[in-house]
């Protein structure tokens, strides 16, 4: 079968769906692959590249009258029409959000797969483009920002003077969003993240960022089975929106990544907040193809508001990086083509049977297929186990108020109970809990294997009861005598032994 | 002589000796933190001792000369023998003593403080009860209830004492004897102890001895059963405890006697014996109140149970001779059971052995391997392991995902995974050594049986882990041979 790779028709776009590298390895799998004049120049991929590669070069009629016909972009009306009956198309189609693209490929009667419809499972990774775009266009949106930003993200102490690192807020810990926070950090800056799913906590700090919590148990019901963000409740939005508001205005970059599969972006940050912000603050919001998380975005405009923050509502940010975004596009469709063709002869199948291959059909021959029903992910948690697992008796942690009227409690008792007791007492008091102290701060450091020459040596210095027996010696009554010899005597081998076993396992002791 | 006995200068004199001595001791306990500093404390302590002992003969010989009492020279002849007596005995004792009895002498020596702290208790009331030291009014209250506990205390630690060295040395079962309803029976002997006390306080005279001795008599038996109720396992923070209890015992006996050197130096070892058994206790996860309430693992129901652990492998010693000589990175992990095969200088041999072949042999010591505190590092110091291979446990955990052969050497539940992985063992919670990240791991046992904490380890079954059975110290000769 011959598969054509169209030059993108959608003004300003760079990207092109092979790369010379991808269409090779669809030659590979059997595939003859045409690609149109001109149409990986923006992505650094020019016809001779692509000849020298062994990829046939021709103009776009041919291309379009291939059996199956591979695009970034979702095919315009035009583009649908140019297709063979019974052809087969792919691309990124947002087949959720677009009945009248899916109305046309009907009519036309072809089969149409949506790249972006690849469900989040596992196996499936290798042809998630979301994925790979997002992730290009987090780090990309970084970059966007640095470049408006006028100052270094990173902090430093200079002789001119002491540089604070930027701080940058990200809202969003998916793909684009866990990108935007390496890059940010890699880069200096000091990264808080914010997702309705606390359960990606972790993933932030694992990319250097700090995670802003919200003590809402109400969040916790946020989190999703199919691994994408849901649209939060009233009551949880309105508990996070003073968050969104305070994180704003103490940061100096906000990217926000905020969507929600087949809805508007919600709307995070307001006016009233960006009135707020320093000057000279930057937003990149990258949810500007939705709608835009933040309320003065203009899809693919570079806005400044009155109070000189600049709001960046580019939706090509991906683009943006042509040459690697192709790439990576470009690779997930040879996995897809991988599993499609699974005689590696040129011959793609479709396997209903198969979650992801069911998943991406929008249109079979003309039929509509969509939606899939839908696929529980392994990527989410194991919410609510059904184990019942025995509660761990929660501890609470003593009121910190509660201690300190203990501890003033207490200090009034030993103070009425000192004022009555004779000085003599007192005197020997005081050296009393001043020893336990110094014995406290002198022993808490000490080296785990010196810990049988330290019991030995405390041991062999308890001893010093033996003061007390010599003193009671010299007494009149014999009995006292007696008993008080038999104190020094046991009180000297503790002392002699004490102090000698102290010695010889010290001698041991040695280093290389 | 007697000038200089009766001179108003000496009483200054023998306080600032006194307060020499306490700073030596404190310089003392100070130096035995670093192996750099340690022998240098070591004789700092002994230079306080002895200017101690010389400032309180003199103060002996002051009293005697004021007081009615018998000829100076008869009490210092007296007190010349027993010291003498107890040098020979606890000079013999040092210097016989195994390392691996280490514990048992610790023991019976805290004991030996907490008879003194009893003997000095009573003679103290007997003093004061008759004669010119009659103390009267709040003096003579504050002054009984001091005795009263330093006696208390003293017997707790004598008889605790003695039961942790038989059970040390094996002449008593190490299980826990758990009497039904202990902590009830614990409340009992503390109520009964302070009803006695109120007795005691305002009698006059010898009748005094009567709740004195009652309450010895308790307090005898309550030593006894806290310790006899604390299993094998817990015998390390036994130790510890009884040092500190031994401290308490001789700063109330400072108090009693009035002496501010006995009292600073008893509640330096008694809060350093504190914190030592509080560290420890936080090495195995434990709540210290609960280790000193209850035996271990004896007041939860030991989950038992007959479950199918897997296949475990055996392997000869000259195998392990092959792998050890083929590796980068061994390291040795210890337990009592080294200590009982007396293996530690084969395992140096064997150390030193595989050191010259290039292979980077390490130890990791948990905190509460062994019968006391450090005594595993002791036993590798005996057989001249230089210290600075010998790691704890949290030095070397992160090592063993690059550690390419762990030899388990009489360890069990210092290595036993179901501490990180079931949350119903026993022992669940306790930091342990993470040896099964490694790539092999070799375990000398005598048998398949348990550790002293009664729970099966699944280290035995994991696929990277294999057995070695027989005497530790045979088996290691064995590889010594091998490797040749």
């Amino acid at each position: 079968m011959r598969i054509g790779i169209p030059r993108e028709s959608r003004p300003g776009e760079t990207l092109v769906a092979a790369t010379t590298v991808t269409a090779a390895q669809l030659v590979a799998l059997g595939y003859d692959v045409v690609v149109e004049s001109g149409a990986g120049v923006a992505a650094d991929q020019t016809d001779a590249a692509f000849i020298e590669a062994g990829i046939r070069v021709a103009d776009a009629d041919e291309v379009w009258a291939s059996d199956i016909v591979i695009k970034v972009n979702a095919p315009d009306a035009d583009e649908i029409w140019r297709l063979q009956q019974g052809a087969t198309i792919i691309s990124l189609m947002a087949p959720g959000r677009s009945p009248k693209l899916i109305e046309q490929l009907q009519a036309q009667r072809v089969t149409a797969l949506a790249m972006d419809a690849v469900p989040r499972i596992s196996r499936a990774q290798a042809m998630d483009v979301l994925s790979s775009m997002a992730n290009v266009a987090g780090y990309r949106a970084v970059i966007e920002a640095a470049h408006e930003f006028g100052r270094q993200f990173t902090g430093q102490v200079t002789a001119a003077g002491k540089v604070p690192p930027a701080r940058v807020f990200v809202v969003g810990a998916g793909v684009a969003g866990l990108a935007a926070i390496g890059a940010a950090g890699s880069m200096g800056a000091v990264v808080r993240a914010f997702d309705v799913r606390p359960e990606v906590a972790e993933q932030v700090a694992s990319m250097g960022g700090e995670f802003v919590t919200l003590n809402d148990p109400a969040m916790e019901a946020a989190a999703s089975s199919d691994g994408y963000a849901k649209e939060m409740t009233a009551e949880q939005e309105a508990a996070t929106a003073a968050m969104y508001d305070e994180e704003a205005r103490n940061a100096d970059i906000v990217i926000t990544t905020a969507l929600i599969p087949g809805r508007p972006a919600p709307q995070l940050i307001t006016a009233e907040t960006i009135a707020q912000m320093k000057t000279g603050s930057v937003i990149v919001d990258m949810a500007a193809a939705n709608g835009g998380n933040v309320a003065l975005t203009q899809a693919d405009e570079r806005v400044v508001t009155d109070n000189l923050v600049t709001i960046l509502g580019y939706t090509d940010l991906a683009s943006r990086l042509a040459a690697q975004t192709s790439q990576l596009y470009g690779t997930n469709v040879v996995n897809l083509f991988k599993l499609l063709t699974p005689g590696k002869d040129g011959q793609l199948v479709l396997n209903h049977d198969d979650v992801v291959q069911r998943g991406i059909t929008v249109t079979q021959d003309g039929e509509s297929l969509w939606p899939p029903p839908p696929v529980p992910v392994s990527a989410g948690p194991a919410a609510a186990a059904p184990v019942a697992r025995p509660e761990p008796v929660e501890k609470k942690p003593v009121d910190p108020s509660r201690k300190l009227v203990a501890a003033a409690l207490g200090a009034v008792l030993f103070a009425l109970a000192a004022a009555y007791a004779p000085p003599d007492f007192l005197g020997h008091f005081t050296v009393f809990a001043l020893a336990i102290f110094v014995g406290y701060y002198v022993i808490s450091n000490v080296a785990h294997a010196l810990h049988t020459p330290l019991m030995a040596e405390t041991n062999a210095i308890s001893g010093i009861i033996l003061v007390g027996g010599i003193l009671q010696v010299g007494s009149d009554n014999l009995a006292v005598t007696v008993l008080a010899l038999v104190a020094v005597l046991v009180a000297s081998i503790n002392i002699f032994g004490g102090f000698l076993v102290t010695a010889r396992m010290l001698q041991m002791f040695r280093k290389d | 002589m007697s000038d200089f006995l009766t001179s108003e200068r000496l009483p200054g004199l023998i306080q600032a000796a006194y307060i020499l001595a306490a700073i030596l001791f404190i310089l003392a306990l100070g130096g035995l933190s670093k192996h750099e500093t340690a022998r240098r404390g070591n004789t700092f302590g002994m230079a306080g001792m002895g200017l101690a002992l010389v400032a309180t003969l003199v103060l002996a010989a002051r009293n005697s000369e004021y007081g009615d009492q018998r000829p100076l020279a008869v009490t210092l002849v007296l007190i010349a023998v027993a010291m003498a007596v107890g040098a020979v005995i606890g000079a013999w004792r040092a210097r016989t003593v195994e390392m691996t009895g280490m514990p048992e002498l610790v023991a019976i020596l805290h004991s030996f403080v907490g008879l003194a702290a009893v003997l000095v208790g009573f003679n103290s009331y007997l003093e004061t009860s008759h004669g010119e030291g009659h103390l009267d009014g709040s003096l003579g209250t504050i002054h009984d209830v001091e005795v009263f506990l330093g006696v208390f205390i003293g017997a707790v630690t004598f008889t605790g004492s003695i039961v942790a060295y038989l059970k040390l040395s094996a002449m008593m079962k190490s299980t826990p004897l758990a009497l039904p309803g202990r902590h009830l029976l614990y409340l009992a002997i503390l109520v009964a102890s302070a009803l006695l006390l109120a007795w005691f306080v305002p009698v006059e005279g010898d009748l005094g001895l009567v709740p004195l001795i009652a309450m010895t008599a308790l307090a005898l038996l309550l030593g006894f059963h806290l310790v006899a109720a604390i299993g094998g396992g817990d015998m390390p923070v036994v130790v510890s405890m009884l040092n500190s209890y031994s401290g308490w015992a001789a700063a109330a006996a400072g108090f009693m006697l009035s002496n501010d050197l006995l009292i600073i130096v008893g509640s330096l070892v008694g809060s350093s014996g504190a914190i030592l058994s509080y560290i420890m206790c936080k090495a195995m996860n434990r709540s210290f109140v609960s280790v000193i309430a209850g035996g271990f693992g004896s007041d939860g129901a030991v989950t038992g149970e007959a479950r199918d652990y897997g296949e475990h492998r055996e392997v000869q010693p000259d195998e392990v001779a092959e792998l050890l000589a083929d590796a980068k990175s061994v390291v040795i992990t210890p337990g009592y059971g080294m200590a009982v095969a007396q293996a530690q200088y084969p395992v140096a041999e064997m150390t030193r052995k595989l050191r010259e072949k290039g292979v980077e042999v390490r130890f990791g010591i948990h905190p509460v391997a062994g019968r006391l505190p450090g005594h595993m590092n002791v036993l590798l110091a005996e057989a001249k392991v230089p210290y600075d291979i010998v790691l704890e446990m949290d030095e070397i955990n992160a090592d063993f995902p690059e550690t390419d052969v762990v030899l388990v050497i009489g360890a069990n539940d210092t290595v036993n995974p179901a501490a990180l992985e079931e949350p119903g063992s026993p022992i669940a919670g306790m930091p342990v050594l993470e040896v099964w990240h490694a790539k092999d791991v070799i375990v000398f046992k005598r048998s398949m049986a348990t550790g002293y904490a009664g729970v099966q380890n699944p280290l035995f079954f994991k696929d990277n882990s294999r057995m070695l059975f027989g005497d530790a110290k045979d088996r290691v000769e064995d590889i010594v041979r091998a490797l040749g």
